[in-house]
């Protein structure tokens, strides 16, 4: 099939990582140090979730690859194309039929289960990285809990726009421990990170980081005591399969306000539609949503 | 009046074969304020450090309120500098968080204590602006738009929030104009007294220790040369140095 070894990296890399990966597991949170290697494609790509993916993969598993929800645009289509050729797995759309799903920027819709795997890309792997610049500083920051620094930042949040602003990479609690950056997923997403039946692994690859979440760990979004956190989305119904509860992608129709409303989740979307639900727009955009 | 709330004894910091400072001992009680003079390069910001804990000192014991300071765990140490510890920097700019606003600044040493209540924040925050005589609508302005005298004030404000026990102060009224320096002066005598605070004031303006301080400390080359009351030590110098020093005060 191909000249690569199975899923593109050597075996002692794979091992490297997943020592790093069992770490990760058994601190939740906590930014394990890996040695990233140069991978064929460049930096925010996702190197980092490509690599956990390759070491976690195995020839049985079906592989998912979503960006931003979506299985067909470019991050997604090259990535599995990638473990096509180096791996041959088995690949899906549909989120319930995949073993390991590597997401950039969004959790699937469709709950997920005890025997899946979802993958992270993560850019910027620390969550107090553009408050105190000084890496020594912030890991100090880490080992002694010194957590003040994420609310004087949702406090500017809310001094400067009256609501916590922050909107995605939406600061977590790990357990009562670690604060992470849960990648950049809208903070919609924020409360299904927690008690997931997944394994939840978080790749950054230009960063050099691997962290993780065990199944069921709890997971908490900060906040104030009278500005709690909210899981925002857009407030209307998806216009082609009708769901009032995915999260939703506003696009553009026309150059005259026009602009509608789909999920960001195409496979669940389609997967509604199939099943007969139909939204404002239904029908009528044959093609807009594939 | 029981025990003092800081003890040091026999202190030594060395930078390779120069000495920081050395031979250093004292007391400090409960609501008193020390004063540190000496020129520059004496060794005063040396000491300051030392005792807040920014420097390692090669040898000596730093007590407070009878506990070891320099056995403590780092946990206990950095616990103890964000609530019953406050560092006053010399520029305000090292003290103080350029990129946010002023009530966040003011708000950051009770977030990092586990305050969780916006309101009560804010709240805090204007009296405390308040109190140090900045303007409450500026509570959203970033310290960048203040002026040196206001950042300085901010970061009193800032330190002070947490109602801490002890204030070690380097230069306060460095680099500020006169009237400012009063104004400042004033604000922190007051503050001093109301609430009672322990200082520790490194500075090498005399007359900021003649106002400020009950008891003065004169260092030259990171040793103590003469100690006592300030209004001792100024009016009746025994050392050489501090004749010098004292002589050499301007007078308008």
């Amino acid at each position: 099939m191909s000249d690569y070894n199975f899923a593109y990296l050597d075996e002692q890399t794979k091992r490297m990582i997943r020592r790093a990966i069992l770490k990760a597991l058994a601190i939740p949170g906590y930014q394990v140090p890996f040695a990233s290697r140069e991978m064929p494609m460049p930096y925010g790509w996702g190197t980092g979730g490509v690599q956990l993916t390759a070491a976690c993969l195995t020839p049985d598993d079906c592989l998912k690859v979503i960006d931003q929800g979506a299985d067909d645009t470019t991050n997604a289509v090259s990535i599995r194309k990638f473990f096509q050729r180096t791996a041959g797995v088995a690949v899906t759309q549909a989120t319930r039929e995949a073993t390991l799903i590597q997401t950039r920027h969004r959790i699937p819709e469709t709950p997920l289960t005890e025997d899946q795997v979802l993958v992270y890309q993560v850019p910027i792997p620390e969550p107090l990285r553009f408050l105190e610049p000084r890496e020594t500083e912030t890991r100090k920051m880490h080992e002694l809990e010194e957590y003040g620094l994420m609310h004087v930042k949702l406090y500017e949040d809310i001094a400067r726009h009256g609501q916590i602003a922050t909107s995605y990479a939406y600061p977590v609690k790990v357990e009562g421990r670690y604060v992470m950056d849960p990648s950049p997923i809208p903070k919609f997403d924020n409360p299904k990170l927690s008690d997931c039946p997944a394994i939840q692994l978080f790749g950054a690859g230009r960063e050099q980081r691997i962290y993780a979440l065990p199944p069921y760990t709890q997971v908490v979004s900060l906040d104030f005591d009278d500005y709690p956190f909210e899981a925002s989305k857009p407030d209307h119904d998806c216009d082609l399969c009708g769901a009032s509860d995915s999260y939703l992608d506003e696009v553009i129709t026309d150059d005259r306000g026009g602009r509608m409303f789909v999920c960001s989740d195409t496979d669940f979307c389609a997967g509604r539609v199939r099943a007969g639900h139909a939204g404002r727009l239904a029908g009528r955009n044959k093609g807009a949503a594939a | 009046m029981s025990a003092p709330i800081l003890s040091v004894r026999g202190l030594e910091r060395r930078y390779g074969a120069r000495i920081g400072c050395t031979g250093i001992g004292f007391d400090l009680w409960p609501g008193e304020v020390l004063g540190i003079v000496g020129e520059s390069g004496s060794g005063k910001s040396t000491l300051l450090s030392c005792l807040a804990g920014h420097q390692r000192p090669e040898a000596g014991r730093v007590t407070y309120d009878g506990r070891d300071v320099l056995a403590m765990a780092e946990t206990e140490r950095r616990r103890l500098a964000r609530t019953e510890w406050a560092y006053v920097h010399q520029h305000a700019r090292d003290g103080l968080r350029m990129g946010v606003s002023a009530g966040a600044n003011v708000g950051e040493r009770l977030m990092a204590t586990g305050a969780r209540h916006y309101g009560r924040l804010r709240a805090q925050a204007i009296d405390w602006l308040d109190r140090v005589e900045i303007d409450q609508t500026r509570i959203d302005d970033r310290p960048t738009a203040f002026s040196g005298g206001m950042q300085q004030r901010l970061q009193i404000a800032r330190n002070l929030v947490t109602g801490p026990r002890l204030v070690f102060m380097d230069e306060p009224t460095g680099g500020l104009d006169v009237s400012v320096q009063a104004r400042l002066l004033d604000l922190l005598r007051g503050l001093v007294r109301d609430m009672g605070l322990s200082v520790i004031i490194v500075t090498h303006d005399l007359a900021v220790v003649r106002l400020l301080a009950d008891r003065l400390m004169v260092m030259k080359s990171g040793r103590v040369v003469e100690q006592g009351l300030t209004d001792q030590v100024l009016d009746d110098p025994q050392h050489a140095y501090t004749q010098l020093l004292v002589s050499s005060v301007l007078q308008v």
